[in-house]
């Protein structure tokens, strides 16, 4: 079992495997995608139920929640990323690690700008610094700095590395957002979704959010697989198997 | 110790910061009501911003003249050589700016009993902000875009200092117990004093690699 784990582990870390599954595994997340976030859009912002004291204004929740969800663990996969990295210097773990970073970004950014708009009608303000508002702030920093580093350093292995330093130094901020709400007294509400618990809401407000949780992450599954083919393209461009695939496909 | 053969370079970071400082009133409100409460947030930020001013100096010269690499071949683990030189660095950013900061808190009309919780907020943040300051400053020590991406990368992890250093002070000119804030303060300087060098010293290693 655990030797099979390892093979599977090694196969992956190859860029020619990579290049090669990943286009199968992309196919079928890109069109996980495709079904799931309209199903779950239209479900969510046109039959889920009112909320009985927010109205329609909670609707945002099916965008706003799966953005941030995904915010952190995309965080949380570009550390583990960096730490595979460091640990076993295998090249696939810094082309995720620098593939992923723009994708969190830019969900971070999404959850960030959906929370304002949804605080608007129910807090009365756009923003709040309050603690779990802040620690999202400083995981989009987090984010920028990641990218900045990675643009900053021209040899691509140097880059890789020094940057999966920083999403290892920066990990410490996802306890802080996951329990902030928990730890202080604040104005956003606790989890939506908890593994152990059942939500407390009715299954028609819940079941399209989970749609949209899923979706999100095939989402992010194809793009981080296509950004990632796109990668490896160009830093193996130099081998012998990327110059055959570009022959036969008449680009070169 | 060679830092104090440039004694303006070890200036600098201290005339900023009292500049810094001094921008607040002339900028914003000369008005007590306004200073008092906001003081120890400018004091905090200005010092912040000052040791992240003085960052890009702590391996930039050792790495110009190679001596960086002979360190990173000592037959001391790196990881003590990176808290000595940081230490090093704390002693000559850090303890000035603790020692300055009563001054300026005056100046911005901080009550006088606060000015000690001040000084204890800071005596247990600056060398965090060292700490992590060393990774920021070893990953980019090799670039030629160094200082501005030091604060990029910094900043970010420097926030949670700023709010308990701030935040003890806030609580003590409230009348509170302040334990509680130096307590989560401290916990954050052993954290950084574990596993910041160690951090620092991987990213040295890459960037003396380049």
């Amino acid at each position: 079992m655990w030797e099979a784990f390892k093979q599977w582990f090694h196969r992956w870390g190859s860029p020619k495997w990579f290049y090669e599954r990943s286009l199968v595994w992309s196919f079928w997340l890109g069109w996980g995608a495709m079904i799931l976030l309209p199903i779950g859009i239209v479900w969510g912002l046109a039959f889920a139920p009112q909320d009985y004291q927010q109205g329609n204004s909670f609707r945002i929740i099916y965008l706003h929640v799966p953005a941030a969800i995904l915010a952190q663990s995309c965080y949380m996969i570009m550390a583990v990323a960096g730490f595979v990295s460091l640990v076993w210097r295998m090249k696939m773990a810094d082309v995720v690690l620098k593939c992923a970073a723009p994708i969190g970004a830019s969900f971070c950014f999404l959850a960030l700008f959906t929370g304002a708009v949804w605080g608007k009608p129910t807090w009365g303000t756009w923003w709040e610094w309050d603690a779990r508002l802040t620690a999202m702030l400083i995981l989009l920093f987090l984010y920028f700095g990641v990218i900045a580093l990675e643009a900053a350093i021209e040899d691509k292995i140097t880059a890789g590395r020094a940057a999966a330093v920083l999403s290892l130094v920066g990990v410490v901020n996802i306890p802080i957002i996951k329990y902030s709400v928990e730890w202080w007294r604040t104005l956003h509400q606790p989890a939506t979704f908890k593994l152990t618990e059942k939500p407390d809401m009715p299954v028609e407000m819940w079941a399209p959010l989970l749609v949209m949780v899923i979706g999100v992450y095939c989402f992010f599954g194809y793009s981080l697989f296509l950004r990632s083919r796109n990668e490896i393209i160009e830093r193996e461009r130099r081998t012998l198997w990327v110059r055959e695939l570009l022959a036969k496909e008449g680009k070169v | 110790m060679l830092a104090f053969r440039r004694p303006q370079e070890l200036a600098n970071p201290l005339v900023f910061f009292v500049m810094a400082v001094s921008l607040f009133p002339l900028g914003v409100s000369p008005e007590k009501s306004f200073l008092a409460p906001a003081a120890a947030g400018v004091v905090w930020v200005a010092s912040l911003l000052a040791t992240l001013l003085s960052l890009d100096a702590l391996f930039r010269a050792d790495h110009e003249d190679g001596s960086l690499e002979q360190l990173t071949l000592a037959p001391q683990p790196l990881f003590i050589l990176v808290l000595a030189k940081v230490f090093a660095h704390w002693l000559t950013t850090g303890l000035p700016l603790i020692l300055l900061s009563p001054v300026l808190a005056l100046m911005l009309h901080v009550d006088e009993s606060l000015l000690g919780v001040l000084m204890l907020s800071l005596l247990v943040g600056t060398p965090v902000l060292s700490l992590i300051g060393a990774i920021g400053a070893a990953l980019t020590v090799g670039l030629r875009v160094g200082g501005v991406l030091i604060s990029l990368l910094v900043l970010p992890l420097y926030i949670p200092v700023l709010i308990f250093g701030t935040g003890m002070v806030q609580s003590a000119a409230a009348g509170m117990d302040y334990t509680a804030t130096l307590a989560m303060l401290g916990a954050i300087l052993a954290l950084s004093l574990t596993l910041a060098p160690f951090a620092a010293a991987a990213a040295l290693k890459i960037s003396v690699s380049n």
